[in-house]
């Protein structure tokens, strides 16, 4: 069993989840991810790894309620437990000193950039941050940020801060940083890595996306999280979750996470009032 | 035995009693039934108690075969029990999914006549009435001798080595990636040829001689094996199957195409047939294809027809005749209702406007002359396309090892295929204190098999750590 230590809301329907796992944070290297079970009959998660503290022996992961498993995860409070916590799962971000790099989160991958950041910048990297999010109070972990970079970036989508629109205006900034940009790397939701890599591809940028399909164990056994690249199939949960956002098949892996679309709501309708479900699936439109 | 009168060998081999088809194909309950007593006992007496019996040898873990049987004959099956677990820590398992056929009971002498004893089921019946009579016996422990070998994954091969060695007075911690103990047995093997519950009463065996625990917990990347050395004195490593194989072939990452690893983890370890008691969903598909003739090809389609599908289909290149299946597998899947289409390849998968399977272009193929595995080739036949609608695929053609430990241990030999290298008379890696088996090193095999290289791995790492 692994003890939550911390279990917040940090910002509207995103959740700070802060757990005891002294034999995994010595091992975990930025871009990396753990497996979750939120109880007993619960289903196997992954999620990205957003900070670690060595001493203390605990790992954070951030995510948005959007389903059976993040809405129990999200219902935690300190003192209580979880049965599984698995990991460090997946290949580290690829850190090097490129030159200048571009971070850019959105959603739960403002928090999972934070390490990528902090060690792109131990490096001598000059480091960009750009955070995305619909409107301004959506923003979290900005000073964190800040921290380790040279610039802090926004963009909303209601012009509340920063930027104006979506990452699509990823190309502006670039031109606005006045000095060529050797790398993107990007984490948040399917779309935002989608979009990005678009809109990086006719500027020739390697774009480093981290991918979240589907998985159950997480260790390379059962092949769910297939992701298409090129001609190529790949298994994000032991090649990944990092893949070159250029080649990946966007369409398929969209196709891919719908899979359980329906089954997903179920449990809720089942365990809690139908209001609730048909919030959260609102939600989950929304997001899609 | 000569000087005693010729007793008329009795040539009727028990059946076991199991559900009825129609009645099985409902519900996920064990298929078989195991014998009653009275019959075990019949089939028991049965056996001839050879001098130098040629079953014995035949088996992976060197059961004492007439002897466990003598119990059952006398009457005396604590006795027999006792025998049986000297040697086997998991006979409520091999009793149900060892091939026994091929096996100790192509070496009973009574093979010759048609009508083996039935070893594998009477191994059945001992351990199912041990569990019957309450906290099984603990064998005498001996001395500790204060080594500590750490034993990686808590499948067959695993629980091999821990139970040999605990035997012997060695600490054993076993390290396991999933949330459950039992690798294959509990995310593998369905529940109506393995009931879980059997498992969890082996690995609770195995605790209360002393073996230590820890699931969670995925070597390679959780601790490496190097820093797991500089702890342990040895490290076997029985970390299992890996990445699952597909065909190549268009339309395999298509919505309702899953690798048997996938569907069968969804509904025994997850157990997605209890979805939403459970969180894990797993899909009740009305048409479904099975591609692969081995018994994890068996399992996923009798999975399929119980999770309610009209028809599935098993789709296999060769014939019946060289299908790897156990007979006893094949004969289930056809009384329940499974269609076998032998001498099929599938081409493509074909899918709708969502990304969801619904159709499968198959070929036919004929048999030509035998290739190096001895078995005769599926040739094609030419302009015999044909498609047949489906709305779920489930690829059970094999699986790859493991790659998290080859991967992540450097100095460790892999072979071609991303197999660790183990000498078989001792299991040894190339590196120093590392002992690997199961299907981290052959490929996958059965359960069995896995346990022989854990036997043979137990007993050389206790020469090393009783030697240095």
């Amino acid at each position: 069993m692994f003890n939550v230590i911390e279990s917040n809301m940090i910002v509207p329907n995103l959740h700070l989840l802060t757990l005891e796992a002294p034999e995994i944070v010595p091992e975990i290297q930025p871009g990396q991810f753990v497996i979750l079970r939120a109880e007993q009959d619960g289903e196997r998660i992954p999620l990205s790894i957003s900070d670690w503290d060595l001493e203390a022996g605990t790992l954070s992961v951030i995510f948005m309620n959007v389903g059976v498993t993040t809405g129990k995860l999200a219902a935690l409070k300190p003192g209580m437990q979880i049965p599984t916590v698995v990991g460090p799962l997946g290949i580290k971000t690829e850190i090097e000193n490129f030159g200048t790099v571009l971070c850019v989160g959105g959603c739960y991958g403002i928090g999972s950039i934070f390490p990528i950041a902090r060690a792109l910048k131990e490096l001598g990297n000059r480091v960009i941050s750009v955070i995305e999010a619909r409107s301004n109070y959506l923003f979290y972990w900005e000073d964190k940020l800040k921290q380790v970079s040279d610039q802090l970036l926004y963009i909303t989508r209601d012009g509340t801060k920063g930027y104006k629109g979506h990452v699509r205006r990823l190309p502006q900034i670039i031109q606005s940083v006045g000095s060529k940009v050797d790398r993107v790397i990007v984490n948040g939701c399917s779309l935002l890595v989608k979009l990005s890599s678009d809109v990086t591809r006719p500027l020739e940028i390697k774009t480093i996306v981290s991918l979240a399909p589907i998985m159950i164990d997480g260790t390379g056994m059962c092949g769910v999280c297939r992701v298409s690249l090129g001609e190529t199939t790949r298994f994000a949960c032991v090649h990944g979750p990092d893949f070159d956002g250029h080649e990946v098949n966007w369409e398929e892996l969209a196709q891919r996470r719908k899979m359980y679309f329906n089954e997903e709501s179920v449990p809720l309708q089942t365990s809690r009032c139908e209001e609730h479900a048909e919030k959260i699936l609102a939600e989950h439109l929304n997001l899609e | 035995m000569s000087d005693q009168p010729k007793k008329k060998l009795d040539l009727s081999r028990r059946d076991m009693p199991k559900q009825a088809p129609e009645v099985r194909r409902q519900n996920f309950d064990e298929v078989p039934l195991g014998y009653p007593e009275a019959t075990a006992i019949a089939e028991a007496v049965r056996c001839l108690q050879c001098k130098k019996p040629l079953c014995v040898p035949l088996c992976p873990v060197e059961i004492d075969i007439p002897g466990f049987i003598k119990g059952i004959a006398e009457n005396d099956f604590a006795g027999g029990v006792r025998v049986l677990k000297d040697k086997n820590l998991l006979p409520a398992v091999c009793g149900r999914v060892c091939p026994q056929e091929e096996q100790c009971e192509k070496g009973c002498i009574l093979h010759k006549k048609g009508a083996p004893v039935a070893i594998g089921r009477l191994e059945r019946f001992l351990a199912d009435w041990e569990a019957t009579q309450g906290e099984p016996e603990i064998p005498a422990m001996p001395a500790k001798t204060g080594k500590k070998v750490a034993v990686v994954g808590g499948g067959p091969a695993g629980l091999t080595v821990a139970g040999d060695l605990i035997k012997l007075g060695h600490d054993v911690t076993i390290f396991e990636a999933l949330h459950e103990m039992g690798g294959v047995l509990i995310y593998g093997i369905p529940e109506f040829r393995l009931p879980k519950a059997i498992v969890k009463r082996e690995v609770d065996y195995l605790q209360k001689l002393g073996v230590e625990i820890k699931t969670d917990f995925v070597v390679g990347k959780t601790r490496t094996v190097e820093s797991l050395l500089k702890e342990y004195d040895a490290i076997f490593v029985g970390s299992g199957a890996g990445l699952p194989w597909f065909m190549q072939i268009p339309g395999e990452n298509l919505n309702g195409v899953y690798s048997a690893n996938e569907y069968l983890t969804r509904m025994n370890l997850m157990k997605g047939y209890l979805f939403p008691q459970f969180d894990t969903p797993i899909k009740n598909h009305q048409r479904v294809a099975v591609i692969g003739g081995g018994n994890v090809a068996m399992d996923c389609a009798r999975t399929a027809l119980r999770l309610g599908a009209e028809e599935v289909q098993i789709i296999y290149r060769r014939s019946r005749q060289e299908m790897p299946a156990r007979e006893e597998e094949i004969e289930n899947a056809e009384e329940e209702g499974v269609i076998f289409n032998y001498l099929t390849l599938p081409l493509r998968y074909i899918g709708d406007e969502n990304g969801w399977v619904k159709q499968i272009e198959c070929l036919k193929m004929e048999l030509g002359e035998p290739d190096a595995s001895g078995r005769r080739r599926p040739v094609p036949i030419e302009n015999s396309n044909y498609i047949i609608p489906m709305d779920a695929v489930v690829c059970a053609i094999g699986n790859s090892p493991n790659p998290l430990i080859p991967e992540t241990t450097p100095g460790l030999e892999v072979g071609k295929w991303g197999n660790i290298k183990a000498d078989e008379q001792t299991g040894k890696t190339s590196l120093d204190r590392v002992w690997a088996g199961g299907d981290v090193v052959s490929g996958a095999a059965t359960v069995i098999l896995a346990m022989g290289a854990g036997r043979i791995a137990a007993r050389s790492i206790h020469e090393y750590l009783t030697s240095s």
